[in-house]
């Protein structure tokens, strides 16, 4: 074999073993240091839980992987993010197609302000995409993958924003669906939920995890305990602990995460 | 004890004053604008409407000064609207906000309250003589255009500020690129806030006198302009040559132009709030 040859079956090999790697990530916003220094290695078709107080890092560490932190003021980075082993702040790197292939949901509903069907077809659109029936296919697929459409299929072209809190919230996770991201990035997507709602969403992302990688911020423990299979434990900017989620919240290896699911802080 | 009466009397007093204050602007507004209706009001008829220009007031009318203040407002719009919209777009989205951006941001504020006079002054210099469009409706057209050009931008700054960040977040993770975004989402969302901003800045334009009394609008035009290099005249100032005539009946005329170029602000100012009103309820 090659030594070309050698390589490449090495990095596919990683790839398979890891979908998203962070090498020595260090964040500053303006003088304040928002990470401090964080490797770590996810795993894909997992569901990967982000636990940690208010202000430790976690949700600034998830935008990282979608470049979300490109347009704040004062934001600089040091270190690495790979995707399926790509730099993904490599110079030629395109934002925007990094964005269709790494989805994200935000902590309160965000639909446009426009038709249902308009919602679910935006990021297709914006790919160009203009095909009627492929984008009605697509949007009804989307919908059904997030159990939306029974509810709203006879009001496709009512606003977005006449559903409830909890459709909304499924209809931001079709609307990421529609343009086949491999991976998901949740940031705290239940916060501003009734249970009945939160309990659908989490039933949705044990689901989803067969097709894609989800990484998940929480303020949840229960819920981190619930849906994730790995956890990692963020504290001012450090990453504490990361292992099965099994393991952190049974038998934690450091006092400081044994302390807040414990609730003794945080 | 006598505290608290003390404070209750001041609370009272205040009250009384606020509604004196409150009623004045109003109270004001109000006889002028009666007192313009008992002048003018029988003056307004279709003759008023259609007629050129005379030196006898009974035959003369505002067709000249109507179709010339249509021809300024809607060249008005159709140059400061683009020019204002897309600074307000890179201003609000694309620059950084760095000591450049706030200086910027400072002086367009500024430029709003530069006095008009100014504005015509330096239409006169740039657009009649430099750029030699002579005293045509095109130049006013510019100058006026300048003129509001700070309001557009701010009013159309205002309304892209209040589309809320989250729209901006979801369509950018959508993998959107900017342009996309503010295409697709901000314009849309922000277009009730600019259009009213838009229009209160035109209802403006349209009772602007002095800058175009300075680039060389005539009180006297024989014939309506028929294209934008043409002479022209404009309501104001067919109510300014008007009022400072001595017969009575220009006065009566003046009262009724008067009339006539309220109800446009009016009925432009109407449009803007249901304009407002609709899009605010779009965000609740």
């Amino acid at each position: 074999m090659s030594k070309e040859k050698k390589e490449s079956v090495i990095e596919s090999s990683i790839k398979r073993k890891y979908k998203l790697q962070a090498k020595d990530v260090k964040v500053w916003y303006g003088d304040f240091m928002a990470i401090k220094g964080i490797s770590m290695d996810i795993k894909p078709n997992k569901v990967t839980a982000f636990i940690g107080p208010s202000g430790c890092g976690k949700s600034t560490f998830l935008r990282l992987f979608n470049r979300m932190n490109d347009y704040v003021d004062g934001f600089k980075m040091d270190g690495k993010i790979n995707i399926d082993g790509s730099n993904i702040n490599a110079k030629d790197i395109n934002v925007e197609l990094l964005r269709k292939q790494v989805g994200m949901v935000f902590q309160k509903p965000n639909p446009f302000p426009k038709s249902i069907f308009e919602n679910v077809a935006y990021g297709l659109k914006i790919q160009g995409l203009k095909d009627k029936k492929f984008l009605e296919e697509r949007v009804e697929s989307s919908l059904k993958q997030v159990a939306l459409w029974d509810e709203v299929k006879n009001d496709l072209n009512k606003s977005a924003l006449a559903l409830s809190g909890g459709q909304q919230q499924r209809l931001c996770i079709a609307r990421t669906l529609a343009v086949e991201p491999s991976i998901i990035l949740m940031d705290e997507p239940t916060s501003a939920l009734d249970p009945i709602s939160t309990a659908k969403i989490e039933e949705l992302i044990y689901k989803l995890k067969d097709k894609y990688t989800i990484v998940i911020v929480t303020h949840n423990m229960q819920q981190a305990s619930r849906i994730s299979d790995n956890t990692a434990f963020f504290y001012l900017g450090e990453l504490i602990e990361y292992d099965k989620t099994n393991k952190i919240f049974t038998n934690p290896e450091k006092q400081q995460t044994e302390n807040y699911i414990t609730g003794r802080f945080g | 004890m006598n505290n608290i009466r003390k404070n209750r009397l001041k609370d009272q007093a205040f009250k009384v004053w606020g509604i004196f204050c409150t009623l004045l602007g109003l109270v004001l507004l109000a006889v002028f604008i009666g007192n313009i209706l008992v002048d003018g009001i029988m003056r307004i008829d279709w003759e008023f409407v259609m007629n050129l220009p005379s030196r006898k007031p009974e035959k003369a009318g505002i067709y000249t000064a109507l179709i010339g203040s249509i021809w300024v407002l809607l060249l008005t719009t159709l140059i400061a609207l683009p020019i204002g919209i897309a600074a307000a777009i890179y201003l609000e989205e694309y620059s950084k906000k760095n000591k450049l951006a706030t200086i910027l941001e400072v002086n367009i504020s500024n430029l709003a309250g530069v006095p008009s006079i100014i504005y015509g002054l330096l239409g006169l210099e740039v657009f009649v003589r430099i750029l030699e469009m002579g005293a045509s409706v095109l130049a006013g057209s510019f100058t006026l255009a300048l003129l509001i050009l700070p309001i557009v931008i701010v009013s159309t700054r205002e309304a892209l500020k209040a589309v809320p960040k989250s729209i901006r977040d979801a369509s950018f993770a959508m993998g959107a690129s900017k342009w996309q975004t503010v295409y697709h989402q901000l314009l849309p969302a922000s277009f009730g806030g600019i259009l009213t901003g838009i229009i209160l800045a035109l209802s403006r334009a349209v009772g602007e006198t002095a800058p175009l009394i300075v680039i060389g609008a005539l009180a006297y035009v024989p014939f309506a302009p028929s294209s934008p290099m043409d002479e022209f005249s404009v309501l104001p100032i067919q109510i300014f040559n008007w009022i400072t005539r001595p017969q009575h009946g220009f006065v009566e005329n003046a009262a009724a132009a008067i009339i006539i170029l309220l109800l446009i602000t009016f009925v432009m100012n109407g449009i803007a709030v249901y304009f407002r009103n609709k899009w605010q309820k779009k965000f609740k």
